[in-house]
């Protein structure tokens, strides 16, 4: 058994309550940070911790949290993104529903770090139930005297606030998550300035995603060191993975950075292998965006060496061979799974998230869904595999936030390693698509 | 809001005169407000349209947009840009029950597709549609964040996840027995089937 931080508490009863949560130790980040350290010291164990931000980037959370700025006599904010929409991923939804106080911790330990007198979690729309479930947790929290003024006796005093949004994808990019917050359309705002500097309101926000904000608890916890022992290298700590698609046990599962995907998949501690006794044909490690590899790519490396479950394993061989942790939105696919109605799926997705304001993701998203389409209605031609690699090289880099990476990659993967499946689909003219419910119920189908 | 910028949709001042939140909603409304600094309460339009679209029948009329608009001290345009962007906001009628099947990869790949072609023999609707009695409007939604308990589909509040053509009866059976608008922002969120 791994090492849990985040959910290791699962089979405790009412957990979600302020009560049992306190009762297992809860919020003894905040009485460690707030009363025994200063902000700076708990920044400090964040940057040694290693922490890595679980939202998809990866980008060390010491670090952004160290390019806040301060001025005097400005307001500072700490804004959870709770945004969770990458295809595949499901953790941060498990986290709030199960633990709403780990990240209520999480949120006022960090908000003592950063100085920030209020805080916002940003939940999705879709999540408006788990929007209530944060609501209790936080007036729990706030009757115990660990939110509010003077928290603890001290002379530290917080506000926090749950916003719901309403249903766009794209305000899981940091910029356009702010915009939302603001009451506005989720157009990503042109970076610099970044959000460290004018962010929410114009004043400077940290935006951290939910298991990063989880996270910071056991750093403060057990110190930075301890946790930084944990996992290999500059995979640092424990990560949530949403497992997904035709795996014998999908579900939410805590890893130790560094177990083997082999391991992951094939194990009966996490996914118990593949259903039906299908054999696996392909994997989306990191949610929707990143690049899929077939299962040869995906449980070991172009090297031939095993690959494992951190940030640098999965990505060696760039986009290649290799592909990215991302979110840890893991999607498993059988044999019998069709690449191309996948990519069509993925992209369909895309274009519907697109927020419209760059040319090259507005359409070029619109266009790569409609050729797709083609494949599905079994009218398109072998040149359609190239015009799809030539749409999906011209949104890279083109665009004013990730998205249109997130929907060129996937493309240009599923190219890059099943090309054949694409043009065999344009000869035949025509698409034959598995009957996935009668299969996966073990039905037989009657109509 | 004036039907030039709506499009579709008449503007009808006798019913915008009509429009008023409840006391209950205006107290919420009012205590979001407070949740921003001084002068920003324009923050608070995303929350108070999930409140308008609840209380007013399950959709945004240009009526409810303009009243919003005028609660949050804003210009009806800004509530009309939001509400246009965001897909849970409904700018056109839709019926008690919204049934909005997830129908992206993992739901894809478990089954969605035939999930939505089972309701739509069911009700009789394809998808878009809403059923003669205003009763159940069907969509189809973008990963809705329950890949590892699909296929699922949301109704309101409620998550109704590792569906079966069997729960799909169910579900339905039991809103039509309930007879209400299903909203966001139901209470009675925990779902039993």
């Amino acid at each position: 058994m791994g090492k849990k931080l985040l959910i290791h508490n699962d089979h405790v009863p009412n957990i979600h309550t302020y009560e049992v949560y306190r009762a297992h130790g809860g919020y003894a980040s905040v009485e460690k940070a707030i009363k025994t350290m200063t902000p700076d010291q708990v920044t400090d164990e964040v940057k040694k911790s290693g922490l890595r931000g679980r939202g998809g980037a990866g980008f060390p959370t010491g670090l952004k949290w160290s390019f806040l700025a301060k001025p005097e006599g400005v307001q500072r904010y700490l804004v959870c993104n709770a945004d969770e929409s990458e295809p595949g991923t499901f953790k941060d939804r498990y986290l709030m529903e199960r633990h709403p106080h780990a990240l209520v911790e999480g949120m006022i330990t960090s908000s003592y770090a950063l100085g920030a007198k209020t805080c916002y979690i940003y939940i999705r729309g879709e999540y408006f139930y788990v929007s209530r479930i944060l609501e209790t947790a936080i007036k729990e929290a706030y009757a115990a005297g660990m939110l509010g003024k003077n928290i603890l006796g001290t002379d530290y005093s917080l506000d926090m606030y749950v916003q719901v949004g309403g249903g766009a994808y794209i305000c899981g990019e940091e910029t356009a998550l702010l915009e939302s917050l603001e009451g506005k359309r989720g157009n990503p705002r042109i970076k610099p300035p970044f959000p460290a500097v004018a962010g929410a309101w114009g004043c400077p926000t940290v935006v951290n995603n939910v298991e990063t904000i989880a996270a910071v608890v056991p750093i403060v916890n057990m110190g930075g060191e301890e946790y930084a022992k944990i996992g290999i290298g500059k995979s640092t700590g424990t990560k949530l993975i949403s497992a997904s698609g035709h795996i014998n046990k999908p579900g939410v599962y805590e890893i130790e950075l560094g177990i083997t995907v082999e391991d992951f998949i094939y194990s009966e501690e996490y996914c118990g292998g593949i259903r039906n006794g299908k054999k696996m044909k392909a994997v989306v490690a990191g949610g929707s965006s990143v690049p899929i590899l077939p299962t040869d790519l995906i449980l070991k490396t172009a090297k031939g060496e095993p690959r494992l479950m951190t940030y640098e394993s999965l990505g060696d061989g760039g986009f290649q061979t290799g592909t990215m942790l991302g979110s840890g939105g893991f999607i498993v696919m059988d044999e019998d799974t069709s690449i191309v109605k996948n990519l069509y799926t993925f992209t369909r997705f895309y274009h519907h998230e697109s927020c419209g304001q760059c040319s090259p993701c507005r359409e070029g998203t619109g266009w790569m869904e409609k050729i797709l389409q083609k494949f599905i209605n079994g009218t398109a031609n072998e040149s359609d595999v190239d015009l799809l690699w030539d749409i999906q090289s011209k949104i890279e880099g083109k665009t004013i936030c990730p998205l249109g990476e997130a929907a060129a990659w996937p493309v240009a993967a599923a190219i890059r390693h099943f090309k054949q499946e694409f043009i065999d689909v344009a000869k035949k003219k025509e698409f034959k698509d598995v009957k996935h419910y009668f299969r996966l119920n073990n039905l037989v189908e009657t109509v | 809001m004036s039907a030039q910028v709506h499009g579709t949709q008449h503007f009808d001042k006798a019913k915008r005169a009509e429009i008023k939140f409840s006391d209950a909603s205006m107290a919420t409304v009012q205590e979001m407000i407070t949740r921003y600094p001084a002068g920003k309460q324009k923050s608070a339009l995303l929350p108070v349209l999930h409140i308008a679209q609840a209380e007013f029948g399950g959709w945004l009329s240009p009526e409810v947009m303009d009243y919003v608009a005028s609660v949050l001290n804003i210009k009806p345009i800004e509530v009309f840009e939001v509400a246009s962007f965001y897909t849970m906001y409904n700018l056109k009628p839709v019926g008690k029950c919204t049934l909005e099947v997830c129908q992206t990869s993992s739901c894809w790949l478990n089954g969605a597709e035939d999930i939505v072609r089972y309701i739509e023999k069911k009700l009789n609707i394809k998808v878009g549609e809403t059923t003669k009695d205003g009763m159940f409007t069907l969509k189809t939604a973008e990963c809705l964040g329950s890949c590892g308990t699909a296929p699922m589909l949301q109704c309101g509040a409620s998550f109704h996840e590792n569906l079966t053509f069997e729960k799909v009866d169910n579900i339905i059976e039991k809103y039509k027995s309930e007879n209400r608008l299903r909203s966001y922002t139901d209470l009675d969120y925990k779902n039993t089937l």
